[in-house]
């Protein structure tokens, strides 16, 4: 199966409505090339679900500067006052996750695991509305897996059959969106022929790449 | 009493919360949160401790200059960074493991309000300007321990109260906490003086801290 593919090609497997889950931390390890085809596409009423929304017309803040989101599902958004502005108007609906609820709901969702107990949050606004139960004496809350219908990724490198490398800090939420989503997307740097890279190095095996664009390409 | 600059205060809170690690061989992996925390690194003088950066470095180096710049390598408060000999990489939840599952032995974090049950509020300050939590709330539920590096007083008044005011990140799981008047610990649930400022009597410091504290037998100046 060719999973290489343009960007356009990529998008258009996204639909209005769908729940997306983009890579990065800060502006670093985010799929710029796939975040502005999916702006140019002009898909709505999406569900994006990451770390943080990068800044104002930047990285992922461009989808929320051009009216793309009707749902934030995340942990930070500090760095994007224009968020911010649309959720206390009302315009937007914000999710808060603890960053690392966040991304073990993405790996429980991979893995097969529908809900988990974690401490954090136990005790806290972020705990309501959530079971909470005593182990060995502490508490926990339950949470649940978050799945998602297309995950955008960056690596750094991919082979033709979709595993994958990555760069440093870059490799952050990348891995675990990979496994949670029905259909992932991955940029890349550079494709090498199956067979060609370590396989001791690669994090993501290709079971869960389903297209691979290169960066640059069009 | 002269008042310190902000800068001088920052340092101060720095060098102890540093001076602290270096003296206790137990502290080995530490997480290091944005702000003043960020500058215990500046000051530490062991070579052994690692700090994981939870966006997923365990070994971050100092901040990086010039040519030492990596596009993808950052801290948690998108600083450039380098490497530290001996760092590996991993992704978001497997860092988040290492401080779920007790492996990081402290996270130093700064904070709005630390009160007498050890609950602490670093996360927000409801009014509509911020919407994150980060990592904060997994932070202080997961490290072996937490300590609290913050200025002593708020515009209006303490940090150390009777009871937080504020929205709390998690409940009775600060161990420590270093301003730039004392250096307190939690011990069997009650605040405990340990260092003391130069400048400070102890009836000085009581007038400024709202949580009740007892003091202990070896009561020592804080560095300076």
């Amino acid at each position: 199966m060719n999973k290489l593919l343009t960007a356009a090609e990529a998008i258009s497997q996204i639909h209005d409505g769908d729940r997306i889950m983009i890579g990065g931390f800060g502006l670093r390890g985010c799929p710029d090339m796939l975040v502005d085809e999916l702006v140019a596409s002009g898909k709505k009423g999406l569900t994006i679900i990451s770390n943080d929304l990068g800044s104002p017309n930047q990285g992922l803040g461009k989808l929320q500067t051009n009216g793309q989101v009707k749902s934030l599902i995340g942990s930070y958004y500090n760095w994007n006052p224009e968020a911010i502005e649309a959720y206390n108007r009302g315009e937007i609906s914000v999710t808060l996750v603890p960053q690392g609820t966040l991304a073990e709901s993405m790996r429980a969702a991979g893995m097969g695991i529908p809900a988990y107990y974690t401490p954090a949050s136990v005790g806290t606004e972020l705990e309501k509305g959530k079971e909470v139960r005593e182990f060995n004496g502490k508490k926990y809350v339950l949470e649940e897996a978050i799945h998602a219908d297309v995950a955008l990724i960056r690596a750094s490198k991919a082979d033709t059959l979709g595993n994958l490398v990555y760069s440093k800090t870059a490799r952050n939420f990348n891995p675990v969106m990979a496994m949670a989503a029905t259909y992932t997307i991955v940029e890349v740097d550079e494709i090498v022929e199956a067979g060609t890279l370590d396989p001791e190095s690669i994090i993501t095996p290709h079971i869960f790449v389903n297209a691979i664009v290169k960066r640059g390409s069009k | 009493m002269k008042e310190m600059t902000k800068e001088e205060k920052q340092a101060r809170i720095a060098k102890n919360v540093a001076a602290l690690i270096d003296a206790d061989p137990s502290y080995s992996v530490i997480n290091l949160g944005v702000g003043i925390p960020t500058q215990v690194g500046d000051y530490l003088q062991r070579k052994d401790v690692y700090v994981l950066a939870e966006n997923g470095i365990l070994g971050a180096g100092h901040v990086a200059v010039g040519d030492e710049i990596h596009p993808d390598l950052i801290n948690a408060g998108r600083q450039p960074i380098t490497e530290q000999d001996g760092c590996s990489y991993c992704d978001s939840a497997t860092a988040f493991g290492l401080i779920r599952g007790g492996h990081i032995n402290a996270t130093v974090l700064g904070a709005f309000e630390v009160d007498e049950n050890a609950d602490v509020a670093n996360w927000i300050i409801p009014g509509g300007k911020q919407l994150g939590v980060g990592g904060a709330m997994d932070l202080v539920s997961g490290a072996e321990r937490v300590i609290i590096a913050m200025t002593h007083m708020s515009k209006t008044g303490t940090k150390l109260v009777k009871k937080c005011s504020l929205p709390v990140t998690s409940k009775g799981t600060v161990s420590v906490v270093v301003t730039e008047y004392a250096v307190f610990f939690f011990e069997s649930g009650k605040l405990v003086l340990h260092k003391l400022a130069p400048e400070l009597t102890l009836e000085e410091l009581a007038a400024i801290t709202d949580i009740p504290f007892a003091v202990a037998d070896d009561l020592c100046e804080m560095v300076n």
